[in-house]
């Protein structure tokens, strides 16, 4: 729709959408569950250089995460689900399924389905699934190529980086929460407060005073994939720290074609529940520029099935609004038409 | 309603968050509707000779703003940054969008309420004023602009809400307007109705009965297109606010068809009505709030919709192998 | 690692205790490679490994033992290899005898003191001896000390630690002269004694020990068989898992053969990794803080054995042995001149007798015991939390609390520095606060980013960390602080003409500071290093311990270390990217001995010197240079070719043949059978753990009758199997560390950024033992033992999982152990793991048994204060214990529980 300074949904550059004038290339995450070890070096990381507060304490009884989401304060987060056989075998076919559907997309016909059709078919006739699987996975913000807290920001705090990354600025942000509803992945979120609770038995949080960061509260937060770094040439503090290169980082180019590699390799070996998520220029954001291995359906790792930027509706919205408001006003002159009151 | 479908979750975790806001936003919904409605009542009675109908209207009206106003600012995470709201233009942003209606709105309602409050305070009604030959046409003047803006101003709230990744709100968003629209249609008629002498409230009352049935009838739409993101429309509290307000809707515009020319009934009407318009938005605002928190609300939608895509997809694929003609094709010979 | 085509994890939970590390597994699961965990959890490492096979804890010697039985049965082993290289064709003694002889005791036990004369487990004698001299005495009788000398006796023995004193090589041969069977068919050669000693190591007796099933059994022994060989290697990994138990030692011996069967020893992506717990562990064995050990692993002179430097030379090495172990002289004298300088000289044998001596056994829990005895008056805590870390916690917070005086330098007020105050004992009136004399310094230390220094990891890599920020506030580094307690301790006794302060204040103590009054930690390892001492080159470092003399010319704080400082630089501190340098990665830090990457790689090539294969090709020998060469240091001598036979009777480096390639063996060869070295049987064999719910179905000796064992009143432990009372503690738990949290806490449970991400003590559970004791997801759950009684969060998960053992299910409970009680200022504080832990040793190495005990579990939260040490009581009384039991040696033979045909 011409009205719209940019489009809402499809395929494009971003960096360029937003005015930059031949920036560098778009950069991202590929992050590989498949040989993340849940060390949550990421995490931790992440909260060093961003100088982010202790979230929460206390034990959640959801196997190893403790951390629960990401949030205003926990911009990496990694997810520990544990399986049985069913769910692995349902993984595997579900996968599967999507392989006879062309995915991943990327480069169609690149994979030799009928090899990894039939090392699939083998491993599911030949019984050798495990009979238990621990799916680990790191989260982050996906910095969508059509960010819709970015679009709904009404300051302008949200913005458009030349790597194509999507950040908050603190000292404009008034808190108006927008971009929190917004977002299809429950990523952004406003920082209420900058301590944390405590546990029984214990003295003090952060009594040690490491933790006592001054994070802005009041105002949205997440990922900035860090900008800083990204400016003196610097790796994003998860990736640096990722220990099995679970995390990768660099141009996203280079990144959907590692991610398509890597998940090509393991259909051939019969792993067909590996499938991309986010590397698809064509799905509801226009693709994501935190591209994602993972070994099971996205729900089950807390991630949206089928993500549509809420903005790619927006034209209608307004258009149904215009109707709604001519009603109105034609409703509101016919009252004042007729007989006058007696 | 539809049936309970399985899905897998995070340990039941939501995958969106709902949006981190208060009591206010319902409150400022509620309040730019009223505010809006009832500048078009002062701007009808301005424009028909309901003298009494235009200044209650126009003081409603700036009352309701200065509320909204406050709701709006007081729910920010950093109220001294509400200016902020100006730094930009925003097309994509709703809340930009309506910063500016709120803003321009304001400035008329403003001035229509200046002239009626001085109308009632300087000697002679103000006609010995200097000036005093421009009041009529201030007076018109602001009763084009402020109209000219109530209808925005009352439709974009429901953009406000549907403009997000909250399954209901957004799944609602073809009918959510109409809804609102009514909704403040119904509260300023009945407020007029609560405030002005029934001999001038004609108007009011068919806005109010009109408001009342395009509320209801739309919300009628809503609730059947929505699908699952609308159970949250009919579960706890927001379920039953909303049930509380259709109740008071139709029976308010019920009282004000029949008794809508005696004084305290009409008052009663009036005020089911305006109660009614405000627990609509409080009731939406609440079932938002809910799907946000379940993620079988994000969940199951979008795998319905990958469903059909992708069997969809199988169709076509099908088709390619076979040469027959794909489904897609034959849509597009169609 | 990142070279191995299968990766065998065992015993070791790689991915969260070592995930730097794992990024070689990771990198060669990449390339190809099996990766097979092995262990009683699922845990983050079988999340990324290719299969888990779950085991009981305690049995891995059954699972181990029945891989070599099934490579030795199936002719698997790499016989061009194994007869080449390894001790395989070598021919024992006649008088030995095997536990499969003697029902679970190898010849030469004695029941008395519970251990043994290693001298029956000798090498035959050859017939005639060039020395002449006769061949009654043992080969490695005493420990190996030559002479043949009045048996040490037991416990001193066994306290000696034998085995690590001398790095690989154990203790002495007297000499290399050893009868061969290179047809393997002689009953008395190793081969067919190691035949016959797994014969009953079937696949059966795993699935009925172990828990596993054949199925898992099969595809390990495929893969591990698979990928050896010429073309390929596999390599293991162990840590505490496997050194944590009263035959610990034995658990990496079995390994060890196994690895020699199939070749995997010297050679790229093969090997055993021993995953070290802390950043510089290899380090601290190095260079010692160990109570029996010298800088490179030179022993500790022992009170009454080595009163004379000849006495204690003697027993490092015979100079009619083969290898680097002869030049020892010069090792020790270089060690002296590095102490103590000028006043080490020839005519008091380099000050000899300034070395302290060992009286007995100072291990550390020998010594908390002594504190409970008051004979102990002070003591220093050099970063380490004995009342959260330590088995037995309350134990030793009693012994602490009979201290005059105790050092605690940590970076945070750890529990060791406030149990005074706050300890589980004050809560239950066990202590009393006024009651406790001791005086307690906390002095607040700086971490390694605030420090000069050097890490010494597992792959003995030396590299160094720069100081990146002040230590904060009065923080001081190790370093500054036993530098200036030296230099305060020598003002004192400046001027005192006791000889009994002679050794202290002859200490060479001049090291430079900056200005902050920090010592130089280059200077300290450029003195490791090593210089030479006199002549005309004085003062030039050393470039490789074949430079150090026995004559006093030479310096060096540990011979090993020697060639870090070549040239006067720090080579620990290269950091050539990967990118610019070979895939052997020479240029990144310095590994010792010699910068080698992997020891004993002469084996990497067969034995006319030519690589094994093209794809493993790493040393070989160059016949137009006439030398070794290859992508590594080759660890041989560099000119000594493939076909070079040493005349009889000649010895140290010069005594190895072309085909000798484990340089530090006495006889050149690789052991399958330990001559010596190992005080607790030549050969692995299964024994259950100090306490066990499942019977011994090999021997009628249930638990290793060579281990340390404690009887007391306050180290009670667990009737096992067939006991009266095993039922009062039905269920087997272990104590192991998560990636979140370090140790005991003291460096992690303060900071708020890793405290959140594993905030509680916890328990891990199967559904099935959930189940049973009524123990929910998220609930507490109480947990007792002989020793103790804590309380923790519980998690049911399916990675825990009930096994059926000989015919019972056995529950095993998992508890990491990083929460402790008191303490201040941490973030999050729980019960310790470790107060259910009892003390048994294993006489190698003095290292605790906590990876297997026995407890019971019950649902809800411990009881408070005294009503605490009332419930312990109670299952005390229940099960009927006794300061003995368990704590038999040698118990009465139960026929019926012999297995069938044995």
């Amino acid at each position: 729709m011409s009205l719209w300074r940019n489009q809402l949904s499809g395929p494009t550059d971003p960096a360029r959408d937003a005015g930059w004038v031949d920036p560098p290339p778009r950069q991202g995450f590929f992050t590989d569950t498949s040989i993340c070890i849940g060390c949550k070096a990421c995490e931790v990381a992440c909260k060093e250089w961003n100088q982010l507060p202790m979230d929460r304490l206390g034990m959640t009884g959801a196997s190893y995460d403790n951390s629960i989401g990401l949030g205003a304060s926990t911009w990496r987060h990694v997810a520990f689900v544990e399986q049985t056989t069913e769910r692995i075998a349902a993984a595997r076919e579900s996968g599967r399924a999507l392989i006879a559907l062309g995915m991943p997309g990327l480069r169609p016909g690149a994979m030799d389905l009928a090899a990894a059709e039939s090392a699939a078919l083998a491993a599911l006739a030949t019984g050798t699934l495990p009979d238990f699987r621990w799916l680990i996975a790191s989260d982050v913000c996906k910095h969508c190529t059509h960010a819709a807290c970015l679009d709904v920001c009404p300051t302008g705090s949200l913005f458009r980086s030349e790597f194509g990354t999507v950040v908050v600025q603190d000292e404009i942000c008034n808190g108006c929460g927008y971009c929190v509803a917004a977002c299809p992945f429950g990523v952004i979120e406003r920082r209420e407060d900058a301590g944390a609770g405590t546990i029984s038995g214990v003295a003090s949080a952060g009594s040690s005073g490491r933790a006592a960061t001054s994070a802005p509260t009041g105002i949205a937060a997440k990922c900035t994939l860090c900008y800083d770094r990204l400016h003196v040439g610097a790796p994003p503090a998860c990736a640096q720290a990722c220990p099995t290169t679970s995390i990768q980082f660099g141009d996203l180019d280079l990144m959907r074609r590692r991610a398509t590699e890597r998940v090509e390799a393991l259909h051939a070996k019969g792993f067909t529940e590996a499938r991309l998520y986010g590397a698809d220029p064509n799905d509801g954001i226009g693709g994501t520029g935190s591209i994602f291995l993972l070994l099971d359906e996205p729900e089950v790792y807390g991630l949206p099935p089928d993500p549509v930027v809420t903005t790619h509706d927006l034209p209608d919205i307004f258009r149904k609004a215009g109707y709604a408001g001519l009603t109105m006003l034609v409703g509101a002159a016919l009252s004042f038409l007729g007989r006058r009151d007696s | 309603m539809v049936p309970e479908a399985q899905f897998a979750s995070y340990y039941g975790r939501n995958i969106v968050k709902p949006a981190p806001w208060g009591h206010e936003i319902p409150a400022y919904l509620f309040l730019g509707g009223l505010a809006a409605g009832s500048a078009l009542v002062a701007a009808g009675g301005e424009m028909t000779g309901r003298r009494e109908l235009q200044r209650n209207g126009r003081l409603i009206a700036l009352g309701a703003l200065g509320g909204s106003t406050y709701a709006l600012i007081s729910d920010l995470g950093k109220p001294s940054r509400f200016h902020h709201m100006m730094r930009t233009v925003k097309l994509t942003s709703p809340m930009s969008i309506g910063s500016w209606i709120l803003a321009g709105f304001g400035a008329f309602t403003g001035v229509a309420a200046l002239s009626e409050v001085v109308k009632e305070v300087a000697p002679n009604q103000g006609r010995d004023l200097p000036m005093a030959w421009f009041w009529p046409y201030g007076d018109r003047l602001a009763s084009i602009g402020a109209g000219f803006f109530s209808a925005p101003l009352a439709a974009y709230t429901a953009v406000l809400l549907s403009d997000t990744a909250t399954p209901t709100w957004h799944a609602a968003y073809r009918e959510l307007p109409f809804v609102f629209v009514g909704s403040a249609l119904a509260a300023a008629g009945g407020t007029a109705m609560v405030t002005t002498t029934t001999r001038e409230c004609a108007p009011a009352r068919r806005m109010a009965v009109g408001g009342a049935i395009l509320e209801t009838g739309a919300f009628a739409l809503l609730e059947r297109q929505i699908g699952v993101p609308g159970e949250t429309l009919h579960r706890g509290r927001a379920g039953r606010l909303l049930k509380l307000a259709k109740a008071l809707t139709i029976g308010g515009a019920a009282l004000t068809v029949v008794g809508g020319r005696w004084r305290p009934s009409a008052v009663a009407a009036g005020l089911a009505l305006a109660t009614a318009s405000a627990l609509t938005r409080f009731g939406v605002v609440e079932a938002g709030m809910e799907s946000a928190k379940d993620p079988r609300y994000t969940v199951v939608p979008q795998k319905q919709r990958l469903a059909a895509r992708r069997a969809q997809a199988a169709i076509d694929a099908a088709s390619e192998i076979t040469g027959l003609p794909s489904a897609q094709a034959l849509a597009e010979q169609a | 690692m990142a070279n191995s085509d299968c990766i065998v994890i065992q015993g070791s939970n790689m991915a969260e205790c070592h995930p730097v590390a794992y990024q070689w597994v990771t990198e060669a699961k990449l390339r190809g490679a099996t990766v097979i965990h092995v262990d009683p959890r699922f845990t983050r490492t079988s999340a990324t490994a290719d299969q888990h096979v779950p085991i009981r804890v305690g049995s891995d010697i059954v699972f181990l033992g029945a891989l070599i039985r099934h490579v030795l049965e199936n002719e698997l082993y790499f016989r061009e290899y194994v007869v080449a290289y390894t001790n395989a064709a070598t021919l024992i003694g006649e008088d030995f005898r095997d536990t499969e002889d003697l029902d679970g005791i190898f010849s030469g036990y004695d029941p008395t003191t519970g251990a043994y004369d290693l001298r029956t487990w000798a090498y035959a004698e050859a017939d005639a001896r060039p020395d002449g001299v006769a061949g009654t005495d043992s080969v490695g009788g005493d420990d190996g000390v030559g002479e043949a000398g009045p048996p040490e006796h037991g416990a001193a023995k066994a306290d000696r630690s034998a085995g690590d004193e001398h790095g690989a090589g154990g203790p002495a041969l007297e000499h290399a002269q050893v009868l061969r069977d290179e047809t393997l068919q002689h009953p008395r050669c190793v081969l067919q004694i190691l035949r016959r000693h797994y014969a009953r190591y079937t696949p059966e007796l795993v699935e009925r020990l172990c828990g596993i099933s054949q199925a898992d059994f099969d595809a390990v022994a495929a893969a591990i068989t698979s990928n050896s060989g010429r073309e390929r290697t596999t390599c293991f990994a162990y840590a505490v898992g496997w050194t944590q138990h009263s035959l610990g030692a034995q658990y990496i011996r079995t390994a060890a053969i196994l690895q020699l069967l199939l070749g995997n020893m010297g050679r790229p992506g093969g090997g055993i990794m021993a995953l070290r717990g802390h950043a510089s562990i290899q380090g601290s064995t190095d260079i010692p803080t160990l109570f029996n050990l010298l800088p490179g692993y030179l022993p500790m002179p022992v009170a009454g054995t080595h009163d004379t430097l000849q006495d204690y030379l003697a027993a490092i090495s015979s100079p009619a042995q083969k290898g680097f172990w002869t030049l020892a002289p010069a090792y020790v004298a270089s060690l002296m001149k590095a102490y103590w300088g000028d006043a080490a000289t020839a005519e008091n044998d380099w000050a000899y007798d300034y070395l302290p001596r060992l009286t007995g056994s100072h291990n550390t829990y020998a010594t908390a015991m002594a504190m409970l005895e008051d004979e102990v008056e002070g003591y220093f805590l050099f970063g380490q939390n004995p009342a959260v870390g330590s088995a037995h916690g309350h134990l030793q917070r009693m012994a602490m609390s009979h201290l005059k005086w105790l050092v605690v330098r940590d970076l945070n007020l750890i529990e060791s520095a406030t149990y005074w105050k706050d300890a589980p004992e004050i809560a239950t009136g066990e202590l009393a606060t006024e009651q406790i004399g001791t005086e307690v310094f906390f002095l607040p230390a700086a971490s390694h980013a605030e420090k000069d220094g050097s890490f010494t990891q597992t792959q003995r890599l030396l590299q160094w960390h720069h100081q990146a920020v002040r230590p904060p506030d009065q923080a001081r580094s190790d370093l500054h602080f036993m530098h200036e307690l030296g230099r305060k301790i020598r003002a004192k006794l400046a001027g005192s003409h006791d000889p009994r302060d002679r050794p202290i204040l002859d200490l060479t103590w001049d090291y430079p500071q900056d200005g902050h009054g920090e010592p130089s930690a280059a200077a300290v390892l450029a003195e490791i290093n090593g210089f030479q001492c006199s002549g005309p080159a004085a003062g030039t470092p050393l470039s490789s311990f074949t430079e150090m003399r026995d004559d006093g010319s030479t310096s060096g704080g540990c011979w090993i270390y020697t060639g870090v400082f070549a040239g006067g630089v720090n080579l620990a501190a290269r950091r050539t990217p990967d990118a610019e340098q070979s895939w052997v990665a020479p240029e990144w830090g310095w590994a010792w001995p010699m910068n080698r990457r992997i020891l004993y790689n002469r084996a990497s090539a067969a034995p006319d010197g030519t690589p094994w294969s093209e794809r493993k090709a790493y040393v070989w020998w160059d016949p137009q240079a006439g030398r070794w060469t290859g992508h590594d240091v080759p660890d041989f001598p560099v000119e000594t070719g493939p076909d070079y036979r040493p005349e009889p009777g000649v010895g140290g480096p010069a005594g190895l043949a072309g085909d000798d390639p484990f340089v530090m063996q006495a006889d050149g060869k690789g052991w399958l059978f330990a001559p010596s070295g190992m005080v607790d049987g030549p050969l692995p064999t299964h024994y259950e753990a100090q306490e066990s719910p499942v019977e011994n179905v090999l021997y009628d000796q249930q638990a290793s009758p060579a281990r340390l064992v404690y009887p007391r009143p306050d180290n009670l432990s667990a009737p096992s199997a067939g006991e009266r009372g095993a039922g009062v503690y039905p269920f087997v738990f272990t104590t192991y560390r998560l990636t979140e949290h370090h140790t005991a806490g003291g460096m992690s449970r303060w900071l708020p950024y890793l405290a959140e991400l594993q905030p509680e003590f916890f328990c891990e559970v199967s559904p099935e033992l959930a189940q049973l004791r009524g123990l929910t997801n998220g609930g507490w759950a109480t947990i007792v033992s002989p020793r103790g009684a804590i309380e923790a969060r519980v998690l049911v998960t399916e990675r825990m999982t009930a096994l059926t053992v000989n015919g019972r299910t056995v529950h095993q409970i998992g508890l990491p152990y990083h929460w402790g009680v008191g303490g201040t200022g941490a973030v999050v504080a729980g019960d310790g793991a470790n107060d259910l832990l009892g003390i048994t040793l294993d006489p190698n190495v003095a290292i605790q048994e906590s990876k297997v005990a026995s407890c019971d579990i019950v649902e809800g939260r411990r009881p408070r204060g005294p009503a605490l040490v009332a419930l312990v009581r109670d299952y005390q009384t229940r099960a009927g214990l006794t300061a003995m039991t368990g704590n038999e040696l040698r118990p009465e033979l139960r026929p019926e529980m012999r297995l069938e045909g044995s």
